[in-house]
């Protein structure tokens, strides 16, 4: 584990209506590093991602965002979202503006750009991303991968130094699946900090640095892919990883 | 994919598939349309004979049916009815202005506007209780009556103000109907790209919320456009009042008449245009 951490979860639990979805989480992400969360449905990969982005409270436990105490009383959560992006499964494009409204609303009302400069910025990222053509459509006549990839676009537009993006692929057509992952790359590839929740194991096993592997809200196993994937110490994820062997995906 | 297989993507506002089934039940070709108006023929002419040819028709006809009187009573009514469409006007937009405020506050989260949120809900309740009427004569004849400086002493005014109290509570109700529709996703949206709740509220909720309702809004203005008469209690000159002088004068009913006729010229336009318009929204949201 790296000195400075970026991001740090300390002893996070959480339950909605008594039930645990998170269990005494501990994660450290350093600076520029890829933090891939495995592990099946429901065992908290998305709930932990919500959690950092101060989507959903947690019970007990700190999260610390550049050495600040972010789920402390009376932090500003509107201010700390600033510097993180978040990218959902289904997308969750607003259907009522273009692409590029979708883009450069937050930049315009949150860090009260000029809608020119907004607008620059946002094209410059379309252009990026393979998605110059498609500024003035609305969400509803682009492919899932494309909305995927706006999405993705929406949330770098303000700039954050740490992305989460939760189960991106999972919601796209088998063919899809690609164009959206190569968007991933070129973000690592700039050094972006990011925690990826994902059933994309060999992509997992190629962008990250670090896998953790969640059962039942618990962080059973962590450390690089390469441990993780062939040489498990946990038996369930032995299973886990056998079960995913067994459908094809490694 | 390992687990379960990708959640539903929300897709918002998807309608039944209904276009299949309306066109296998409506009259399809030329042939249809031939038989639906040689059966209107009909059924119109038998009704038209049945009703002309009885024996009260005679009566009915010179009271309420007189063309001498419709002339008579055309002018008055005509002038009265302007005033009713102004009126409406007026209440009209005061209406979505302030029952969308009431919409929002009453969508606002959080414990620190729980006094806020509780005001909306006994307003909306009290509101919705009362008859119209009721407001009207209250609001009416009681507020001028009490003589209070700085406040309008107009009976116009104020039967306008419980007119807009009452109907802004139910088109609240319809405004907090649309904010629902709109899927939790969007506003969680919103706020981890870093929003305020107002703003989500203003750039995401609300925007795609008014879309969602246009059809009931518009609803409301044909029941509104009607509403707007119950003034005349308070001796205000429009369109009915005018109507029941010049048949306390006449004892004539053609005035009234008359004034059902301008009403209907109003509404049943609306009317057809809210169904032209929740049709479109339909056909749009299936091709989506």
């Amino acid at each position: 584990m790296t000195a400075v951490a970026k991001l740090e979860v300390r002893a996070v639990s959480k339950a909605f209506d008594g039930k645990p979805v998170l269990v005494d989480v501990n994660l450290a992400v350093a600076e520029h590093d890829v933090v891939c969360l495995i592990g099946s449905s429901g065992s908290g990969k998305s709930t932990l991602l919500k959690c950092i982005d101060l989507l959903v409270p947690i019970d007990t436990g700190e999260i610390i965002l550049d050495g600040r105490v972010i789920t402390a009383r009376g932090v500003d959560a509107d201010a700390v979202r600033h510097g993180i992006g978040i990218v959902f499964q289904a997308f969750n494009l607003f259907p009522h503006l273009t692409v590029l409204d979708n883009i450069t609303l937050s930049p315009r009302r949150v860090h009260r750009m000029e809608r020119a400069d907004a607008e620059q910025r946002a094209r410059s990222l379309l252009y990026r991303f393979g998605l110059v053509d498609k500024e003035a459509d609305y969400p509803d006549r682009l492919s899932g991968g494309q909305q995927q990839r706006v999405a993705i676009v929406r949330a770098l537009a303000s700039q954050p130094a740490l992305m989460l993006l939760d189960e991106i692929t999972s919601a796209l057509d088998p063919e899809l699946v690609a164009e959206v992952l190569n968007v991933v790359r070129q973000l690592k590839d700039d050094g972006m900090t990011m925690v990826i929740a994902t059933h994309e194991m060999g992509f997992a096993r190629e962008v990250a640095d670090r896998v953790c592997f969640l059962d039942g809200g618990r962080i059973l196993e962590h450390g690089p892919p390469a441990e993780i994937f062939t040489n498990p110490q946990q038996e369930r994820t032995q299973r886990f990883l056998q079960r995913i062997i067994e459908a094809g995906r490694l | 994919m390992i687990g379960s297989g990708p959640p539903a993507v929300d897709v918002p506002g998807a309608a039944p598939p209904e276009t299949r089934w309306r066109s296998l039940t409506t009259e399809q070709g030329a042939r249809g349309a031939l038989i639906a108006a040689a059966s209107t023929v009909v059924v119109v002419a038998a009704a038209s004979w049945w009703i002309l040819t009885s024996e009260t028709w005679p009566a009915v006809q010179r009271q309420f049916f007189n063309p001498e009187n419709f002339a008579e009573s055309w002018p008055a009514v005509v002038s009265g009815f302007w005033l009713d469409v102004r009126m409406f006007l007026v209440a009209e937009v005061a209406i979505l202005v302030f029952a969308l405020l009431l919409a929002v506050i009453r969508a606002l989260r959080g414990p620190a506007f729980f006094p806020l949120r509780a005001m909306t809900v006994v307003y909306i309740d009290l509101m919705r209780g009362i008859p119209i009427i009721l407001l009207v004569l209250l609001l009416g004849f009681g507020i001028p009556a009490l003589d209070l400086p700085g406040v309008p002493r107009s009976p116009l005014f104020w039967g306008l103000a419980a007119l807009v109290l009452s109907y802004s509570a139910y088109t609240a109700e319809v405004y907090r109907a649309g904010i629902e529709s709109v899927h939790e996703s969007q506003r969680m949206s919103a706020r981890a790209l870093g929003l305020t709740q107002w703003q989500a509220l203003r750039h995401v909720l609300v925007p795609q919320a008014v879309r969602n309702v246009v059809p009931a809004l518009l609803n409301g203005f044909v029941s509104l456009q009607k509403d707007v008469a119950l003034v005349y209690i308070l001796g205000i000159r429009e369109a009915v009042r005018e109507a029941q002088i010049y048949n306390a004068r006449t004892f004539n009913y053609t005035g009234y008449v008359a004034a059902a006729v301008l009403f209907l010229a109003v509404s049943v336009p609306v009317a057809r245009f809210t169904d032209w318009y929740a049709a479109r929204d339909r056909r749009r949201k299936q091709a989506g």
